[in-house]
């Protein structure tokens, strides 16, 4: 079925799964995984192939068994066959022409979302290049809610990020301090805690709570320990905005995580139930990253990229405020240098927002990776201008704690001022009111902390 | 470039802040972006974190400094020949060698109850800077629980997941293994331990290990580490597992009063 002739060559790639595979551009991951394409000529081949498959050829031959994987079931099981009708009589490439075409309005994306599954738009993805992955996660919407509104248009929010290797109260606050005072923290106020510590989770809870509650921040808070450590801590009594949780694309990968999707059900019903949130209840914060499912020899003999969407269908079952691809920070193996983790990181922008999800980027690199600041500037100018929903917010893009470079407070007034782009109008209007930015959305010029913050500082002098 | 001649530059007057923490706060701006000697600064420390990846770690001085302090040793080398090939190939940093397998084969059999594994990883530094001083804590503490310890092994490329193969070789309950960590720009040295109950080559996961990272001057210290590891030791013994699961549920009695005040909220 997945046959062709080309350049006196006869290629039969057998199934979809090893079509898909073949046909991903290029990246370590996938050699290291043995399903990458020999050669640049097989490459095309397979993503000719590809092109001429009906988009419900997926629905009749999962790349994973059903029966032996529950993602593959999630997938399945709720697919919305009324939602898919629109789009259900194209083949993979002529989805992609479908995707440019001016029929594909917001409106339209938006409806169609809930019938398109992960394999399919993984596949799309295959077969676009950087300007047509811009171009249509540019046209996709996705408005979330906690107690701000994420995801407007000429909108870019940031999660704050303000990691301590020893988890210590004042070193958290004197990054949480520094990243407000530059305007960063309307997506979220996220730690990652150093150590997976149910006190250590507690106190940092409390501490955020107690710092946005003192300070009347209109946004939420995460610290991102393991689910069941935060399902100890709401059992505690704890201040919990949103959940955190890292998600893979098989249910193998997920045992690995120590996470099912019986096991973020509870924790989701157990985060609404403390209902936080004051604007809406979107309340789980999502992490991903191409190769974490090889990483953890869990890939079913899927390409990478193909495992990272699927893993885009746990996180639509549970509604969250935020998703966000922590691309660059698995590391070489995986992700060779800048041009693949550019490239990744817009494939999963794209596909995460064809399917309904509010993505962010942790646009970001190791030092064992072939890449540098001017990869990472590549990728957050491309990932705005995409119409991406987050980027990370580290003091001087060094974070101290996982030990990787990712964007800074700088770089997001850098992206913001560039492409105009604004926080969320909660988050700007407190910004404003406290003479942080000024009236043209821009810092403010002052010689002196704004009065809010101002009797903090001096206690210190 | 002279720091008296950057009028656009506008400083944060918050500086008092970097008292407590080694992150990159309070760095001014030009516009609003970094000033040109920041922006130096962070190319510095990522040349220095990238050569620091591929600095090898002196073993046989490792060897040197562990049997000096009375303890045995032995040095066993992943299937990663090279640290290119370790960068590319986590599959085969996670095998013995041929010989390390001979090597071990070769020993007198030893029933054991913990073994304890260092490998380069990612940061030689971090090795060569905190095994012995960590060792020379934690290895006493082992002995007077009783526990039956063969000789450290000192892994050349190897990731965590070889620790496994080591431990059922000596039909060993617990497996330490002290690892070099991804090299960060103000890190450059940072260790971390991950601890697997009852390992199994190719069968544990992460999931079945607990992690702690961040050993290093400005991180966690040597005793705060141990502290946490004994507590999953003597945890894991109770409920014979690990990972997941096991939650490290240490009170931080170092942290006095003063190291809890936070500036924002007393």
């Amino acid at each position: 079925m997945y046959k062709t002739h080309i350049a006196n060559l006869t290629y039969d790639f057998k199934t979809l799964r090893n079509l898909m595979a073949k046909a991903s551009p290029s990246r370590s991951g996938d050699y290291l995984a043995g399903v990458a394409a020999d050669n640049n000529l097989e490459r095309v081949a397979a993503q000719l192939v590809l092109a001429e498959v009906p988009l419900k050829q997926f629905l009749n031959e999962a790349l994973v068994p059903y029966e032996q994987d529950e993602v593959t079931r999630l997938i399945i099981d709720e697919h919305d066959s009324i939602a898919f009708a629109l789009v259900s009589h194209l083949t993979v490439g002529d989805f992609r022409n479908w995707l440019l075409s001016e029929h594909a309005t917001t409106n339209i994306l938006t409806a169609i979302a809930p019938g398109l599954t992960p394999e399919m738009v993984a596949a799309v993805s295959k077969l676009m290049r950087i300007q047509d992955l811009i171009l249509v996660a540019k046209k996709c919407r996705v408005i979330t809610r906690f107690r701000g509104t994420i995801g407007l248009e000429n909108r870019l929010s940031t999660r704050l990020q303000p990691n301590h290797p020893a988890d210590n109260p004042a070193g958290v606050a004197a990054s949480l301090l520094d990243g407000l005072l530059y305007g960063c923290g309307d997506a979220v106020i996220g730690i990652n805690p150093a150590s997976d510590n149910v006190e250590a989770t507690l106190r940092l809870l409390h501490m955020l709570n107690d710092v946005i509650e003192r300070y009347q921040i209109p946004t939420q808070s995460c610290v991102l320990a393991h689910v069941t450590t935060t399902l100890k801590a709401i059992e505690h009594g704890a201040p919990v905005d949103l959940v955190f949780q890292s998600i893979a694309g098989t249910q193998k990968a997920n045992d690995s995580f120590g996470i099912n999707l019986k096991l973020l059900q509870e924790a989701h019903s157990a985060a609404l139930e403390l209902g936080r949130g004051t604007l809406g209840d979107n309340c789980m914060y999502f992490e991903t990253g191409q190769g974490s499912a090889l990483s953890a020899n869990a890939h079913e003999g899927l390409d990478q990229q193909t495992c990272e969407v699927r893993a885009y269908a746990i996180a639509r079952k549970f509604k969250p405020l935020l998703v966000n691809t922590v691309v660059g920070f698995i590391g070489p193996e995986y992700l060779y240098n800048g041009k693949q983790i550019i490239r990744a990181g817009l494939e999963d922008h794209f596909c995460g927002k064809l399917m309904g999800l509010p993505m962010g980027c942790d646009v970001c690199y190791t030092n064992h990776a072939e890449a540098d600041q001017d990869d990472m500037d590549m990728l957050l100018t491309s990932f705005a201008v995409a119409g991406g929903t987050f980027i990370m917010g580290i003091p001087g893009a060094d974070d101290i704690m996982l030990n990787y470079q990712s964007t800074s407070f700088h770089d997001a007034l850098y992206v913001r001022q560039v492409l105009g782009l604004r926080p969320a109008p909660e988050f700007e209007q407190w910004l404003q009111q406290h003479q942080i930015f000024n009236a043209d959305h821009q810092l403010f010029q002052q010689p002196d902390v704004p009065a809010l913050f101002k009797p903090a500082i001096q206690k210190l002098k | 470039m002279s720091n008296n001649n950057e009028t656009e530059i506008s400083l944060d007057p918050w500086h008092s802040l970097s008292q407590f923490t080694s992150a990159r706060i309070a760095l001014g701006r030009t516009g609003i972006s970094l000033p040109t000697r920041a922006c130096l600064d962070f190319q510095l420390a990522h040349a220095l974190a990238r050569d620091a990846v591929h600095i090898p770690l002196d073993f046989t001085r490792l060897e040197q400094q562990l049997n000096l302090l009375g303890y045995q040793t032995q040095i066993l080398q992943s299937q990663a020949e090279t640290q290119s090939i370790y960068l590319q190939r986590p599959d085969l940093g996670r095998l013995l060698s041929a010989s390390a397998v001979d090597g071990l084969q070769n020993t007198a059999p030893i029933q054991a109850d913990v073994v304890v594994v260092v490998a380069d990883g990612l940061s030689s530094k971090a090795i060569a800077r905190h095994v012995e001083p960590f060792l020379s804590l934690l290895l006493p503490q082992l002995q007077a629980n009783g526990y039956r310890i063969p000789p450290v092994c000192l892994v050349k490329h190897g990731r965590v997941a070889i620790g496994d193969a080591i431990a059922e070789y000596y039909t060993a309950r617990l497996c330490i293994i002290l690892i070099g960590e991804r090299p960060g720009l103000s890190s450059p040295d940072s260790m971390g331990i991950y601890y697997t109950y009852q390992a199994k080559s190719g069968i544990s996961t992460d999931a079945d290990r607990n992690c702690i990272s961040n050993i290093h001057n400005n991180g966690l210290s040597y005793e705060q580490a141990l502290k946490k590891l004994l507590f999953l030791i003597n945890k894991s013994e109770k409920l014979k597992f690990s990972g997941v699961n096991l939650k490290d549920e240490t009170t931080d009695t170092e942290l006095d009063n003063q190291q809890q005040a936070n500036f924002l909220l007393d």
